[in-house]
């Protein structure tokens, strides 16, 4: 780092993340002022516009990389169009322990008076909730299932290289074209397009305003700025910010400038899920390294520093506040944009290059909370770009994750995707595919497979509420084998799957109705050529996933009830028990029972042993979700898919969900991704992994392994070696992702006790890295539990 | 079918010879070193092991013990006792797995099985099986099936051995095995006496034959302090395995104490009870020998 990026960055650190109410004004202020007069498209295009024009515009001390989503690095606006935040919600985002955002008085005052007084009723989350049935609200409350959508945005995508050879203008030169193609003579959805494309192309405008307010402030700046250095800085930026976004950039500073300017676009027209991510910027920023140092107009230290800077810009935003069941099931401060490193290019050639070294250095050495990274490792990478990422990893940052490029392209390709789409495609948020720049990918919200157990067990009632949630299944003395047990479990799997996706459905059509995406339209295939909002289905392809939690959870507890209550008791190690007695000892959450859950515990077939009796109940339940969910059209000519990732999710699920049988007791956290129960894998991670990769990884959107090893086993260079090879193996047999957490339980329990001293340590979480000392208690306790890969 | 006396099977075992390996772990040595790592691999016979980590004191061993009535005092049974004939009742009871029977009686088909479960791993990196112990020529009937089986599925193997084996049975083993580690404690046949309760004269001359028919050998020191890391004893050992031009590594395996906790599980006395490991200057130091020797050497596996 130099002296600048040291202070930027620790002044990233050091901000405390706070509410900013200056979106929430502009935009109520709009709205009041303009009800009626446009059309939806046009209506939120010119919002947008309204909050460019007017929002402030900040350009800190010694930044090269200009911009902010608030007035300061580190504040964060609300989308009271989305989620209009109660006071009471504003207090808590104040004084909540973990993942708290300051809230000032004149906040809350706006907020009294103006913002609550317009949105409430208005806002989408208001209007989903009036329209959402009570099956689904119940099924919602119990802990069944999560929603993304109701406080955050679909978004989730990924930009690919359109920016670098295309500016606004040219974009706006296709969105003409495509208006002029209309045909009002026999399209009758010609109208609805032209409003579309208008919308498009006033998005445009915004952000060319947006940018020239940036250069217009830097010569303000540089006018009276005395020290020349400076002063030089300061043209420079006012040089970039009039060339890009409005036409392609030339050089590799106006390269990050033009994306970091799109980021902000996206995140500030809607708080979508994901933030926005740049993709493979490696291959993107290549083609202007290059000539830069040809040229001589580029060293590589100014490419590192001015990288760098990028870097601290995403660190400055934190996520979009979430409150409730949002914040429980992604409790982070954490926004996703997942860089992704080496891959394929289009042509099924090596993506890495001389950028992928630069930016495992930078990552390494600046190890700040976001963005993410994930190195795209494919068949054809250099063992010298994993070993140097894993390297990075073996710090114990938990950055990069790891991906399986190979794999990730034939997902794609099963989704019917072209296969340079595919090779151009890769990971973001936590561990999803997607076709970059070409496809709107949406997940709606996780699936708690475990309460579906739990209700299968009592005749779909939910045993903490006695309410009759889902249908009568039968009772537990009725089933005389598992398979009676797995057919009835698969009924209510199907009658809570139908129930999230008729729900999820209708907010998709709400969100293209009523909430359309101008901007990020735009950037992504083809909304312009079809004339069709991102999210009214203009994307090329179109994917919506629902991610199932508590894989490894359910096979424990599905291996349990095998073992005690149907096996022969010569075959089995426990002793003979009836399902409905084992029913009424989880109801008694093994109160008194402690000899019989230590049993369940330990003396069971577990997932993640690479042990056939449980890892064949853990396909059943994959395939079973996999049929029930894959191919089921979406509202947005796309379809739904699965994916295996949890994000804090399994804990929060956890906490609604009773004792089971696998001997986990009430409200304790679920397994997470497809990793295996938090301590059942005793056979060390080849057997993990072996468990992990008998499920077919390409019918899937996603899945996400988490191993933790300590340091001990991975930083002497055959460690490092063996290391690699284990990630080629599980890669071999189409693994989709593995990350490792490289620290020691130790060094956990110090961070517990004194988190003070550990503000800096942090952990991969599920899919993403988080700072320890912000994990929930519950959390932290897990990341400890997971087993410990210890030395042998 | 003949079957071995097996006391582990470590996958993702990444200390025993190149790439990513299993070990396995046959019961029995004839050495009876101070510092043993694995003291549960030491005799020929099956024995109970208590995790006291994992008790939780329920004493169901208690209440499964055929010789309950010879038990003093109450709760949770000890490792050992007299009348205990290994009928595994108060392991079969234990529900956490705290009691454990350390050897099982497996065949040559059910090592293999496990073994092979791997098999993408060991190509993947250029790994494959070892045999280890206690001493696995003592089981060599077993091992010598064990590895045919394994070289007739491709697999490339090893044999760590302690050395102290009539040749014909180690002779036997050299067709079959593709590298040897091959442990050297020390030179000086007193200090070994002294530490390992047996004479190397034997070890070292079936090293120097071993040498002559076989080219992969891999000599294992490890390394304790005060008993055999001193310069002269150092030296000695560079000075053999630099003599033998079939060594193409040697690996300095640094003292740890979970020798120690083992032996306690098994109702022990741990003999070295307050040693420390090794630190990085005894490292430096061990190592300069066998560099100057011009040796491959590395600490750990």
């Amino acid at each position: 780092m130099t002296d600048r990026t040291a202070k930027l960055r620790r002044q990233s650190l050091d901000t405390p993340p706070s509410i900013s109410c200056e979106r929430a004004r502009l935009i109520t202020e709009f709205y009041q002022a303009n009800q009626g007069r446009y059309s939806t498209p046009v209506m939120r295009a010119m919002a947008f516009l309204h909050l460019c024009r007017h929002k402030t515009i900040y350009l800190g001390e010694d930044e090269l990389i200009v911009g902010e989503r608030g007035p300061a690095p580190k504040a964060v606006p609300t989308f009271p169009e989305l989620t209009c935040h109660s006071l009471e919600d504003l207090k808590i985002l104040n004084s909540r322990p973990k993942t708290w955002y300051r809230v000032d008085d004149s906040c809350l005052k706006l907020y009294e008076e103006v913002v609550i007084p317009y949105w409430r009723g208005r806002s989408m989350r208001d209007r989903m909730f009036e329209e959402l049935p009570s099956e689904w609200k119940e099924a919602y409350a119990a802990g069944i299932f999560t929603e993304f959508m109701e406080q955050r945005a679909p978004g989730h995508t990924v930009l690919d290289d359109k920016i670098y050879r295309k500016g606004m203008v040219d974009f706006k030169r296709d969105i003409a074209a495509a208006i002029s193609r209309l045909d009002f003579l026999r399209d009758p959805e010609a109208y609805a397009k032209r409003e579309a494309l208008k919308s498009f192309d006033i998005a445009c405008d915004a952000l060319m305003l947006f940018a020239a307010r940036h250069a217009a402030r830097a010569r303000e700046m540089a006018a009276a700025e005395t020290r020349p250095q400076r002063r030089g800085e300061l043209l420079r930026i006012a040089e970039v910010c009039e060339r890009v976004p409005a036409q392609a950039p030339r050089n590799f500073h106006e390269a990050l400038q033009y994306y970091w300017f799109c980021h902000l676009g996206v995140i500030t027209e809607l708080n979508g899920w994901d933030s926005f991510n740049p993709g493979h910027l490696d291959q993107h920023l290549l083609p202007f390294y290059r000539q830069g140092l040809a040229d001589g107009s580029l060293t590589p230290d100014q490419a590192r520093e001015l990288l760098e800077c990028f870097f601290i810009k995403f660190n400055n935003h934190p996520a979009p506040p979430k409150v409730g069941v949002t914040a429980a099931e992604s409790g982070t401060y954490t926004d996703f944009a997942n860089i992704n490193l080496g891959g394929l290019l289009p042509d099924g050639s090596d993506g890495s290059n001389e950028i992928t070294h630069l930016l495992l250095d930078i990552v390494d050495e600046m190890h700040l909370l976001q963005p993410s990274t994930n190195l795209q490792l494919s068949r054809k990478t250099p063992d010298a770009i994993l070993k140097h990422a894993l390297q990075v990893v073996g710090r114990g940052y938990g950055f990069p994750s790891l991906f399986n490029a190979d794999a990730v392209v034939e997902e794609q390709l099963r989704q019917g995707k072209s296969l340079e789409d595919a090779r151009a495609g890769g990971c973001s948020g936590c561990v999803e595919v997607g076709a970059f720049g070409k496809e709107a990918y949406i997940l709606t919200g996780y699936f708690n497979l475990v309460k579906v157990l739990e209700l299968t067990l009592h005749n779909g009632v939910d045993p903490r509420t006695a309410k009759q949630l889902g249908p009568h299944t039968g009772d537990p003395a009725a089933f005389r084998n598992l398979d009676e047990l797995f057919a009835a479990f698969r009924r209510q799997l199907r009658h809570f799957l139908d129930i999230k996706i008729a729900g999820s459905r209708l907010i998709e059509r709400m969100y293209a109705d009523h909430m359309p995406a101008p901007f990020l339209s735009v950037l992504i295939d083809d909304c312009i050529q079809k004339g069709r909002d991102y999210n009214a289905g203009g994307a090329r392809y179109n994917n919506t996933f629902i991610q199932m939690v508590g894989l490894g959870s359910i096979t424990d507890c599905l291996s349990a009830i095998q073992q005690a209550c149907f096996d022969p008791v010569e075959n089995g190690g426990g002793p003979r028990l009836a399902l409905p007695d084992l029913v009424r000892r989880l109801d008694a959450n093994f109160e008194g029972d402690e000899v019989l859950r230590q049993r369940l515990v330990n003396r069971t077939h577990k997932y993640g042993n690479d042990d056939d009796y449980a890892d064949a109940l853990m396909l059943r339940v994959f395939e079973a979700c996999f049929e029930e969910v894959d191919g089921r059209p979406d509202a947005r000519g796309g379809h739904y898919r699965v994916e295996m990732l949890p994000t804090t999710c399994h804990v929060y699920f956890g906490s609604v969900t009773g004792a089971m049988p696998d001997g986990r007791k009430a409200g304790r956290p679920l397994s997470e991704g497809i990793s295996p129960v938090q301590g059942a894998d005793r056979r060390g991670p080849t057997a993990v992994i072996k468990s992990a990769a008998k499920m077919d990884h390409v019918k899937t959107g996603g899945t996400l392994l988490n191993l933790k090893f300590s340091p001990g086993l991975v930083n002497t260079e055959p460690g490092l070696e063996k290391w690699a090879q284990l990630v080629r193996s599980y890669f071999r047999m189409d693994g989709h992702h593995v990350q490792f957490n490289i620290v020691r339980a130790d060094t956990l329990r110090q961070a517990q006790a004194d988190p003070e001293s550990h503000r800096d340590l942090i952990v991969r979480v599920a899919g993403y890295s988080d700072y320890f000392c912000d994990l929930s208690p519950e959390l932290q306790e897990e990341i400890i539990a997971r087993t410990e890969h210890a030395g042998f | 079918m003949r079957r071995g006396l097996v006391f582990n099977i470590q996958k993702y075992s990444v200390q025993d010879g190149p790439g990513i390996r299993t070990t396995v772990f046959l019961k029995g040595c004839p050495l009876r070193c101070v510092w043993c790592h694995n003291p549960e691999g030491i005799a020929s016979e099956r024995e109970i092991v208590v995790l006291e980590t994992r008790c939780i004191a329920c004493a169901e061993c208690r209440r499964a013990c055929r010789f309950t009535d010879e038990q003093p005092g109450e709760g949770p049974l000890p490792a050992l006792h007299a009348s205990c004939d290994l009928c595994g009742r108060c392991v079969e009871a234990c529900p956490t797995q705290a009691r454990q029977i350390i050897g099982k009686e497996m065949t040559v088909d059910q090592v293999l099985r496990v073994v092979l479960e791997d098999r993408l791993f060991y190509e993947e990196s250029g790994g494959g099986v070892t045999f280890s112990g206690g001493e696995p020529l003592l089981q060599a009937d077993f091992l010598r099936q064990a590895l045919a089986a394994c070289k007739g599925h491709g697999l490339k193997t090893a044999v760590d051995t302690c050395g102290l084996a009539a040749w014909e049975q180690l002779a036997s083993v050299v067709p079959l095995a593709d590298l040897f580690l091959f442990d050297v404690k020390f030179v000086s046949d007193a200090k070994h006496r002294q530490y390992t309760g047996v004479s190397n004269q034997l070890i070292l001359s079936n090293l120097r034959r071993l040498a002559r028919v076989h080219s992969s050998i891999w000599i294992r020191v490890p390394l304790i302090p005060g008993l055999n890391d001193d310069p002269p004893e150092l030296e000695a050992i560079a000075g053999l395995a630099g003599s033998i031009p079939s060594v193409r590594q040697v690996n300095l395996l640094p003292f740890h104490r979970t020798g120690m906790a083992k032996a306690r599980r098994l109702g022990r006395d741990p003999v070295l009870a307050d040693l420390s490991p090794p630190t990085q200057d005894g490292f430096s130091a061990a190592l300069a020998p066998f560099q100057q020797r011009g040796l491959l050497v590395k600490i750990g596996g």
